[in-house]
């Protein structure tokens, strides 16, 4: 069994035209641990989630999964090492002309050509996994409260049993028992499938429940890396303004929305 | 500002959207070729561009048919040439009209809607996410539409073009005192098999540019509702001017003199 680490990002750099977004990056997350990066708005966290995933390219950089490179494989290849992935979105980006199983079913229809009626009893299951009943399971998304889409959009991303799952802002829009409730969910979810995680947030509550491990992103780099429980020590003035929510200190907002 | 400097940044960025343009072409034809195909799908794009433009694109061959009638007559009258009517009308409408109203009604439906509903999908992250769903977005939203659209568009402009004659057919025999057999005969003797091919051929090329410029500009689109709303007017713009380019290409190209 080899110690080699389940994500390896080193010196990723990603520019949008004349804006630097990732400078050279470095990150390393293990089997099974789950890694939440935090970083204000606009800092390059959604980026840095859809280069690992492989939605966006970086410039420079290796991408290591499993230790192979991935940016050097073929298209055909990486979508077969997408099968390895789940993801649930921000604002959970169901499809709102599929009914809700058939959201969740998705993958396991499209991708990995099962029966409709297999399908279904998988997404029913899970659907209960996330704690919504069957009788959800024939409406549409545009039916649906904003939680419950996420409980939608978490169903969909554990459906196929993915090795890694990313969460973008998993508590984002919600009110706070409803965002616990989520974490919970997603904290559990993980833990009955073993997988590796990478979650981005700025919500500090969601990041404490979720991770094992937290990095903050600032400037393009990982400027802090380490467990959950030394983040309240880690003599870092960046991590500590975050942390605190504090508008004065060394992180200048810049005063533009992303 | 610089002239030079504006007249370069217009150049460059023209040429950056049609290398855009060719590079989602060509993605596209490339897997309208490999499967697998999502059947489903074409049907439903075949539903929506075919069958519910039938009746946009039927009440528009009618009453351009038969306003046309009436200008040809009041028009070969002065000549004694009336009797010619029915020939030119058949022409007119099989050669150009047809195919290219039949399109332009068509684009304004659906290209809008195909841009409207794949740029909405772009900005809430439905695209990322057939992605990480190991489906290919071009194979399940873009391949359906263009052949959807490349089948569905000359079904259409046949009907369209039957239309079209019916209405001048109609015009002639109620208004104009034509004897109706011999309207018909007039019509079938001067309709040749090029006039209906060249028909259908601009019909499947303006189907594919209808599918093409909505799915790409709805693809493409960025920033929100608004970008979503610039998707849908830039598809149905570049979608009407590039039928009519293309139309006039064919048109020079089949009708030789």
């Amino acid at each position: 069994m080899s110690t080699a680490p389940k994500i390896e990002l080193s010196g990723v750099k990603k520019r949008f035209g004349p804006k630097i977004v990732l400078d050279g990056l470095d990150l390393s997350v293990a089997k099974g641990e789950s890694l939440v990066v935090i970083g204000g708005s606009g800092t390059g966290k959604s980026v840095l989630l859809k280069c690992i995933i492989g939605l966006l390219t970086p410039d420079e950089g290796t991408i290591r999964i499993d230790g192979q490179d991935v940016l050097t494989r073929s298209q055909k290849d990486r979508q077969k090492q997408m099968s390895k992935f789940g993801m649930l979105f921000q604002g959970a980006a169901l499809f709102d002309s599929l009914k809700v199983w058939e959201n969740v079913a998705f993958g396991l229809i499209k991708a990995q050509g099962m029966g409709r009626a297999q399908a279904k009893s998988i997404a029913l299951e899970k659907l209960k996994r996330v704690g919504l009943q069957s009788d959800v399971a024939d409406l549409h998304p545009d039916e649906l409260s904003g939680g419950m889409k996420k409980r939608v959009g978490l169903a969909r991303a554990i459906a196929s049993e993915p090795e890694i799952i990313f969460f973008d802002e998993p508590t984002t829009g919600l009110d706070p028992i409803m965002a616990d409730v989520i974490n919970d969910l997603i904290v559990e979810c993980v833990r009955d499938l073993g997988a590796t995680t990478v979650t981005i947030t700025h919500d500090m509550a969601s990041a404490r429940k979720i991770a094992d491990n937290l990095g903050m992103l600032y400037d393009g780099k990982i400027i802090w890396h380490g467990s959950k429980a030394d983040i309240d020590q880690s003599g870092n003035a960046y991590v500590d303004q975050f942390i605190h929510g504090r508008a004065e200190g060394p992180i200048k907002m810049a005063l533009r929305s992303h | 500002m610089n002239i030079f400097a504006i007249i370069g940044r217009l150049t460059l960025d023209g040429l950056a959207a049609l290398g855009r343009l060719s590079l989602f072409a060509s993605h596209a034809l490339r897997h309208l070729v490999l499967p697998p195909l999502f059947l489903k799908n074409i049907g439903q794009q075949m539903m929506v561009i075919g069958y519910n433009s039938l009746p946009v694109v039927g009440l528009t061959a009618l009453f351009t048919g038969a306003a046309l009638a009436q200008q040809i007559y009041v028009g070969s009258e002065r000549f004694n040439a009336e009797s010619t009517m029915a020939a030119v009308v058949v022409i007119a409408i099989v050669r150009e009209l047809g195919p290219v109203l039949g399109g332009l009604m068509v684009a304004g439906r659906v290209s809008s809607a195909m841009a409207a509903e794949i740029g909405t999908m772009r900005v809430t992250e439905q695209i990322d996410a057939l992605v990480t769903l190991s489906t290919n977005p071009y194979k399940y939203l873009v391949v359906p539409r263009l052949i959807a659209g490349v089948i569905t568009l000359p079904g259409l402009v046949i009907v369209a073009n039957i239309i079209g004659v019916f209405g001048g057919f109609l015009v002639a025999t109620q208004r104009l005192g034509f004897n109706p057999g011999s309207y018909l005969t007039v019509t079938m003797n001067f309709l040749e098999v090029t006039d209906i091919v060249s028909s259908l051929v601009k019909a499947a090329v303006f189907g594919f540019v209808i599918a093409l410029m909505g799915c790409y500009h709805g693809y493409y689109s960025t920033g929100g509702a608004q970008g979503v709303g610039r998707a849908t007017t830039n598809a149905v713009v570049s979608a009407f001017i590039l039928i009519l380019l293309a139309n006039l290409i064919i048109t020079i190209t089949v009708f030789q003199s």
